[in-house]
């Protein structure tokens, strides 16, 4: 007996080095080890030994039947090492193939940077308003300080739908309407379309849009919008953007000025991007005309404020460096993609 | 406003280079727009003397000069030109020279002939008769100047003037002057600056200008000074170089004298000045009055004006003479025989001369300052500084005395002075004496605590525009930056998030934003198909549009995108899928302003779409903005689209928007060779639809049973009512229904479709059986019988 149990302990070790296949190593554990294997046939035959012998050879065929279970998980083991080794082998790809894009739109550039302006301002405590764009002259002009007849209308040419009525030029009657609806502290930006009769070119377009901004408050100073602004111009332009105010002249605001960042380019030297001056200019700003907040009856000795206003076409050229404002109105795809 | 530093250097001595000049009076509130230096294309030309001229040997034509330009030998120099002469002056471009427009000059042979340079005309440097009205423009310059040889031809010529470019806001006329631009170039630099008074001495042969004219002012209110002095014996010919020079240099062309001396006044004081033939002021009365009704005037320039009662005319008795500050009539223009002037300095009211030179479509020189208000303290010293130079110039004599008809009001603007205050308003701490300082640079007087404003200063009415005078001259640059106090709080509100999930939502579904145009043309409605009566044709109209293609507000986005689609089809984009929030505006009777009611409009061509892309699209948005509870219904009467494809939303009986596929003949309107696809939202009535409450469900805890039903009805059946009716009917325990098959052809009767549905059903108490998910269905077929709608077996 000690013999048949070497000889199974023999033979399953020769058949378990020659297995190769996972399924093969199950019928070996059956045929060994099974109900009807050859061990227990053996263990079966234990009852025909003698007291003596049958510890010993109980201990034996133990043995063997732990050494041929440990052989067959370490066998089991490797065999599943080699088959998961071939699976990743088998599954390589070429991961430099393109991959497959789910279909998504974009924004339109202009959305994009508005939304960007939008937030810095957000960020700043600046609620987002808006207001009609076929707006009354009432409110585009005359509660802006911009009686009939001023010669600041030249420069805003416009378009009329009757005597009283117009599209609006730009974006500040909404701080008209605001001051009205509104009683300080009044912190607000309106962003929209605003229209004046340019003809269509590379650089104008008879519709554009405009960010405006408006602060009012007790005690607002200069000081106050130079700081708005310039943390505005670096979130915009980034930290090391150089921004210069200087004097100017609107008639709602009083003082005016308007704000120039240093040319990117040529860093203050003069080039064709700033055409000579060294700075390119942003943004038109000032102190809010007394007048004005007289007209929307708030009391200028009590309160004071700011406002300022940027056209937005100029800065999403500029930041992408787009050379033709009709691009902006033509959708082509080949055009919207890129952003 | 050009500015000639040689001019400015009469009154302020600036000697700093222009580019520093350009940034200081920037930052002082004259924004400088450019510069440029006369003749600074010319290089190393100089004045030669011409000593001795011979014929070349072997040409017909050129002439061998030896010229003297100051050097130990004099240069051989070859021209072809006829009028040079032993003895004259002229301009001998060396080798190595430059000229404008960057012509190189070289020494080199002319038919075998050395030349060591070239002799130029007036051309060639870059000058024009009206610069020099003795030379000749085909031959070489020949100076008349006094200058010696080897001068550097720029320095003999007074061709090396700067000329300062300064964008001058409407708000300050007075700037629009020599003297003004002076007055500011000092308070920059912190230099003394003094108007000088202009000394006439007067012919003193006893006649007066009262004695021959006089002057009746109608409308005070527009014209609210009129002065006039009066030149006789007048003799015109050209200006001395250097007024030629200063003319040049600020932009305009030098005429003759009196016309020169009335263009160097205005540019030097900013009043506008016009010179009458005396003549021709009948009855020797000048009346200031109103157009009257149907009258007419022939203006300078040859053209027949017919006038208004709000125009304001100089006149004599019988005739309008001219437009009051707009231009002078023909009929009493200076001409050859004009032996007695009247010069006119008058002030006239801003808004008038503007409506007036509007209405008459003229702008001229003259109107365009009057328009901006000018001072009426000006108009003397400007009318006795051109008097000043008709006596220099020897234009004529001056007759004694002056008209001067004065309603301007005679106090000046008082506003009180307040450090405190303007120093809270800036953020900064300027000492009073400082403030003061500025403040008498600028020709401001102070009486104890109120600043008298000068009369040229109109703009300054209030005590911020004191404050932004010390802003100025101490300095933008030095104001501190602080951050606004006080707690802000700020949030994008419901309607703005909500647009925002719009465009995240049409963006993820493959869309790409578009922006277009609010203002269309009329014709677009005809290419969407909409008939003459539609309602949709009122649209608001821009009474002065650039062109007809953006000369209406649209009533509907619809042929917005349509272009966009068609712009993108023609330019062969295969695909194509865009959306926009745009505006359309309706008018309505009784109302000043429009209705601007915003619109999500989708539009998709390619890439395999068809209607239920669109549909899918559009059911996905209102998926994600929370709008429930919508009904749909074909609609088959609108033009733009295809009458069995095309469809309205509705919430609560209101239309809410509209999709379809674009009608063949609308597609042929717009060029697109593909099935195109379009949907419109109103914005305003998703967001009223929206309901944003959201409760959370337990998640099942028992299996679903399923059953799958396919079923037979007419084909005209709308789908959607067979799912109301099983919605309806299969109670509570239906979770979902789900359309999985729409069939027609074999097996199926004609004019008959079957479909097939999945049903989900489940029951939160328990498992459910068959039994229960029978009975289920059973109630949804005898539901289903009642639309005649059958199980198909």
């Amino acid at each position: 007996m000690k013999e048949a149990l070497e000889k199974i302990r023999q033979a399953a070790a020769n058949e378990l080095a020659r297995c190769a296949d996972i399924k093969e190593l199950d019928q070996l554990r059956v045929k060994f080890l099974g109900k009807k294997g050859e061990l227990t046939a053996i263990l079966k035959a234990m009852g025909s030994l003698s007291a003596e012998e049958r510890p010993k050879m109980g201990q034996l065929a133990n043995e063997v039947r732990g050494a041929i279970e440990e052989s067959l998980s370490e066998k089991l083991a490797s065999l599943k090492e080699a088959k998961l080794e071939h699976q990743l082998r088998s599954e390589r790809l070429d991961v430099t193939m393109p991959g497959r894009l789910p279909e998504m739109g974009k924004p339109h550039p202009l959305t994009l940077v508005m939304d960007e302006i939008k937030e810095i301002f957000l960020g700043m405590g600046f609620s987002v308003v808006s207001g009609p764009e076929v707006e009354t002259d009432h409110y585009n002009f005359e509660m802006l300080n911009i009686p009939k007849e001023h010669p600041a209308r030249d420069t805003q040419d416009t378009f009329y739908i009757n005597e009283n009525v117009i599209l609006r030029t730009q974006t500040s009657p909404v701080q008209i309407r605001t001051m009205e609806k509104q009683s300080p502290p009044i912190r607000v930006i309106s962003p929209g379309r605003v229209y004046r009769s340019d003809a269509i070119d590379a650089t104008h377009s008879p519709l554009f849009h405009q960010i405006e901004g408006l602060v009012v408050d007790k005690g607002v100073t200069m000081a106050d919008l130079k700081g708005t602004l310039e943390i505005f111009v670096k979130r915009l332009y980034g930290e090391d953007a150089v921004v210069r105010f200087r004097p100017h002249h609107f008639p709602f605001t009083e003082p005016s000025a308007e704000v120039d960042v240093m040319c990117f380019s040529c860093h203050g030297e003069g080039c064709r991007l700033c055409k000579g001056e060294g700075w390119i200019e942003i943004l038109g700003c000032g102190m809010v005309h007394p007048k004005v907040l007289q007209n929307c009856g708030i009391d200028p000795e009590e309160y004071s404020g700011f406002a300022f206003g940027m056209g937005l076409e100029r800065v999403v050229m500029r930041r992408f460096n787009i050379d033709d404002l009709r691009l902006f109105f033509e959708n082509d795809l080949r055009f919207l993609d890129q952003f | 406003m050009d500015l000639s530093m040689r001019w400015l250097n009469d009154y302020v001595k600036i000697e700093t280079e222009p580019r520093r000049f350009a940034q200081a009076l920037t930052m002082s509130g004259s924004k400088v727009e450019g510069w440029t230096v006369e003749g600074d294309g010319i290089d190393r030309v100089v004045v030669g003397k011409v000593l001795e001229v011979t014929p070349h040997e072997d040409s017909d034509h050129l002439v061998v000069c030896k010229i003297d330009v100051g050097g130990e030998t004099p240069l051989q120099i070859v021209t072809g030109a006829s009028n040079v002469v032993p003895g004259a002056w002229v301009p001998a471009a060396l080798d190595g020279s430059t000229l404008p427009g960057g012509k190189k000059i070289k020494k080199g042979k002319l038919r075998g002939v050395v030349s060591e340079g070239m002799l130029c005309s007036l051309g060639e440097l870059g000058l024009t008769q009206h610069d020099f009205p003795y030379a000749v423009e085909d031959g070489i310059f020949l100076l008349e100047e006094e200058c010696h040889a080897g001068q550097e031809i720029r320095e003999a010529l007074g061709y090396n003037d700067t000329c300062v470019e300064f964008e001058i806001t409407p708000n300050r006329p007075d700037c629009l002057s020599v003297l003004g631009l002076a007055r500011e170039a000092a308070a920059t630099y912190g230099l003394p600056f003094a108007v000088r008074e202009p000394v006439v001495k007067g012919c003193g042969d006893g006649s007066r200008i009262e004695d021959s004219l006089s002057v009746e002012v109608q409308n005070p209110t527009l014209c609210p000074r009129y002065t006039a002095k009066m030149i006789k014996n007048v003799q015109v010919g050209p200006s001395p170089r250097w007024m030629r020079e200063r003319l040049r240099a600020s932009g305009v062309r030098p005429i003759n004298n009196l016309v020169d001396i009335t263009n160097y006044v205005m540019l030097e004081y900013g009043q506008p000045l016009h010179a009458f033939d005396a003549s021709q002021i009948r009855g020797g009365r000048i009346i200031v009055r109103n157009a009257q009704p149907g009258e007419s005037i022939e203006t300078l320039d040859g053209n027949p004006r017919r006038l208004n009662e709000a125009m304001l005319v100089i006149a004599d008795p019988e005739r309008a003479v001219a437009v009051a500050g707009v231009m002078g009539g023909g009929n009493s223009a200076i001409t050859d025989e004009t032996h007695t002037v009247v010069l006119e300095s008058a002030n006239f009211l801003g808004s008038s001369v503007r409506i007036t030179a509007r209405n008459l479509g003229m702008r001229t020189d003259a109107s365009a300052r009057y328009e901006k208000g000018l001072d009426p303290k000006n108009t003397m010293g400007a009318v006795l500084r051109a008097c000043e130079l008709v006596e220099l110039l020897g234009v004529g004599e001056v007759v004694d005395g002056v008209i001067d008809v004065d309603h301007s009001p005679a106090e000046p603007t008082r506003i009180p002075f307040d450090p405190d205050w303007i120093n809270r308003f800036l953020g900064i701490e300027v000492p009073r004496a400082e403030m003061e300082r500025i403040l008498l640079s600028l020709e401001f007087k102070l009486e104890g605590d109120e600043v008298i404003v000068p009369s040229f200063r109109a703009d300054v009415e209030h005590k911020a525009d004191i404050a932004e005078e010390i802003a100025r001259f101490y300095g933008y640059d030095k104001i501190p930056t602080t951050v606004i106090r006080g707690a802000a709080k700020a949030s994008l509100t419901p309607e703005q998030k909500f647009e925002r999930e719009i465009h995240r939502t049409l963006q993820a579904a493959g869309c790409y934003e578009v922006v277009t145009y609010s203002f269309i043309s009329p014709k677009f409605y005809d290419q969407i198909g909409l008939p003459e009566n539609s309602p949709l044709r009122q649209s608001v109209k821009i009474s002065n549009p650039l062109g007809e293609d953006t000369s209406v507000m649209r009533t509907t986005t619809l042929p917005s995108m349509l272009e966009v689609l068609s712009h993108n089809y023609a330019h062969k984009n295969a695909v194509f899928y865009g959306y926009e929030i745009g505006n359309e505006y309706i008018p309505h009777e009784g109302q000043e302003l429009p209705d601007e009611n915003p619109q999500v409009t989708v539009g998709l061509y390619g890439g395999g779409s068809d209607f239920y892309t669109l549909k899918g699209m559009v059911e996905l948005l209102l998926e994600r903005l929370h709008v429930r509870g919508w009904d749909i219904r074909p609609v088959k009467n609108h033009p733009t689209f295809h009458p069995g494809r095309c469809a309205e939303l509705l919430k609560d009986g209101r239309q809410i928007g509209l999709l379809g596929e674009v009608h063949p003949s609308v597609l042929e309107n717009y060029s697109i060779g593909a099935k195109a696809y379009l949907a419109k939202l109103d914005v305003q009535a998703l967001f009223a639809g929206a309901d944003f409450q959201i409760e959370y469900k337990a998640t099942p805890r028992y299996p679903a049973s399923t059953r799958d039903l396919s079923l037979l009805c007419d084909e005209e059946l709308p789908i959607i009512e067979i799912e109301k009716v099983i919605r309806a009917s299969a109670g509570n325990c239906l979770e979902d229904v789900k359309l999985f098959d729409v069939y027609k052809g074999e097996q199926v009767a004609e004019s008959q479709k079957s479909v097939s549905y999945s049903l989900v059903m489940r029951s939160p108490n328990g498992t459910m059986t068959d039994g229960e998910a029978d009975a289920a269905v059973k109630r949804v077929l005898k539901a289903l019988e009642k639309i005649n709608v059958f199980l198909r077996v």
